[in-house]
């Protein structure tokens, strides 16, 4: 928010929605998302990593036990689905975890606050949820698809797993290669797009309750009762959904975690 | 919702964020953790360990203390009866003294007895000499007579005894 505020509840959403950006077509940058998901990132990880670097075997502190307990938590998610060395996929997972919890947390921030402090350096946009960006989930599922292609090479190889594209499910008749390849196709893309789609979703559309409910108190209009019950109804609408968001971006980074390790495993097992 | 080259910077910072995590975060904190567990699990069989070993040591113990109270009783018994045995012997040699002593003094007894009466029986003799020596009024040749005077001290010891 720079300079005056919006002129009405239209541009106030639609100035929330905008993403500061920088280049031109496809080769548009979203600064804001970049920044946001690489602080995340860096904040997530150095966390774990001021654990990991003071690991041993004696008695942890109170930070290391707490990180011991997110890792093991974990690897049992992995455990219990994926039954070959975890020593990729478990990490993996506990990346995707706590980027992604990290990135919808930034959901929890007041919402004009982050757009404030933009201001304070000259920028007019700031999208503050990284998640709430289709790019980053679609990257992130794209990721993950590579990965389980990767694992389903390792596990079958190259012939195996393009063999397997064209006689499986209905059977290697020469006839069936077609619709089999199609449903794998259809089987293959519709994960990432879930994976994004669930994830950006949620996250979208949770932002956008949180500014429908910001637009309660947005129009104060000084002290009278329908301005009163507007802001009650910000202050009720506002803590109930922030409550309830503390499940949804807890939850989505769970699911987003599982599906990964339970598509990976899916594909290292064997038609 | 428009796809942009974002996606390629996420995919980067994703992949990025990625290999940190496998290399540096995970391999420490999963070793920490299960060489904590090994250790956990190596203290709880030295535990166990110990306690079969303690109660293994108890039972020793026991058998130990009931060996020696065994032996113990064994020995004081053994003293019993070499006491008995000492006192049992000490008697019969007591009373084997006793008897010999007892012996000596009546041997000597007799011996004295005999002398005695030897003594007595010339006593006698000489009395009875000497009185018939004094009825006859005359000297009696004790040689001449000598088997008369035996046959009265013999006669004399006879009626005494």
């Amino acid at each position: 928010m720079a300079g005056q505020g919006p002129a009405n509840s239209t541009e106030y959403i639609t100035h929330h929605l905008t993403h500061l950006k920088v280049g031109e077509g496809f080769w548009t940058i979203h600064v804001d998302t970049m920044f946001m998901s690489v602080l995340m990132g860096v904040l997530s990880l150095g966390l774990f990593w001021m654990a990991a670097r003071k690991a041993s075997a004696g008695v942890p502190g109170k930070w290391q036990a707490f990180v011991e307990m997110v890792v093991e938590f974990v690897d049992t998610q992995v455990k219990e689905v994926f039954h070959l060395d975890r020593r990729f996929l478990a990490p993996v997972a506990l990346t995707i975890f706590l980027w992604v919890f990290f990135m919808n947390a930034m959901d929890l921030l007041p919402l004009d606050v982050p757009g404030v402090i933009a201001g304070w350096f000259g920028l007019h946009y700031w999208r503050v949820v990284p998640t709430a960006d289709v790019n980053t989930t679609f990257a992130m599922s794209i990721t993950v698809l590579v990965i389980v292609i990767a694992f389903s090479f390792k596990a079958k190889g190259v012939g195996g797993y393009v063999h397997e594209l064209f006689t499986a499910p209905f059977g290697s008749n020469p006839v069936l290669w077609i619709p089999n390849f199609l449903l794998n196709l259809v089987e293959l893309l519709s994960k990432p797009v879930s994976l994004a789609m669930r994830l950006f979703g949620n996250m979208y559309a949770g932002e956008l309750v949180f500014m429908l409910i910001a637009l309660l108190g947005a129009s104060w209009a000084g002290f009278t009762f329908g301005s009163g019950l507007s802001m009650i109804g910000q202050i009720l609408a506002g803590s109930a959904w922030a409550i309830f968001h503390i499940l949804i971006i807890t939850l989505q980074a769970f699911i987003f975690m599982v599906l990964t390790i339970v598509y990976t495993a899916m594909a290292t097992e064997h038609h | 919702m428009n796809i942009n080259a974002t996606i390629i910077g996420q995919a980067i910072v994703f992949t990025i964020l990625i290999w940190f995590s496998v290399k540096f975060i995970w391999p420490p904190l999963l070793k920490a953790i299960e060489d904590r567990q090994k250790k956990i699990a190596d203290g709880l069989a030295a535990a166990e360990r110990g306690q079969k070993e303690l109660s293994q040591a108890s039972g020793d113990a026991q058998s130990i203390v009931n060996e020696a109270r065994e032996k113990a009783l064994k020995i004081v018994d053994q003293a019993n009866r070499r006491s008995n045995e000492i006192i049992e012997e000490a008697r019969a040699t007591a009373i084997a003294e006793g008897q010999r002593l007892v012996g000596d003094a009546r041997q000597e007894v007799a011996l004295e007895q005999s002398r005695a009466r030897d003594a007595l029986r010339k006593d006698v003799a000489q009395l009875a000499v000497a009185g018939a020596s004094r009825l006859l009024e005359r000297e009696i040749d004790a040689k001449a007579h000598a088997d008369l005077i035996e046959k009265l001290a013999r006669e004399i010891e006879g009626a005494k005894a």
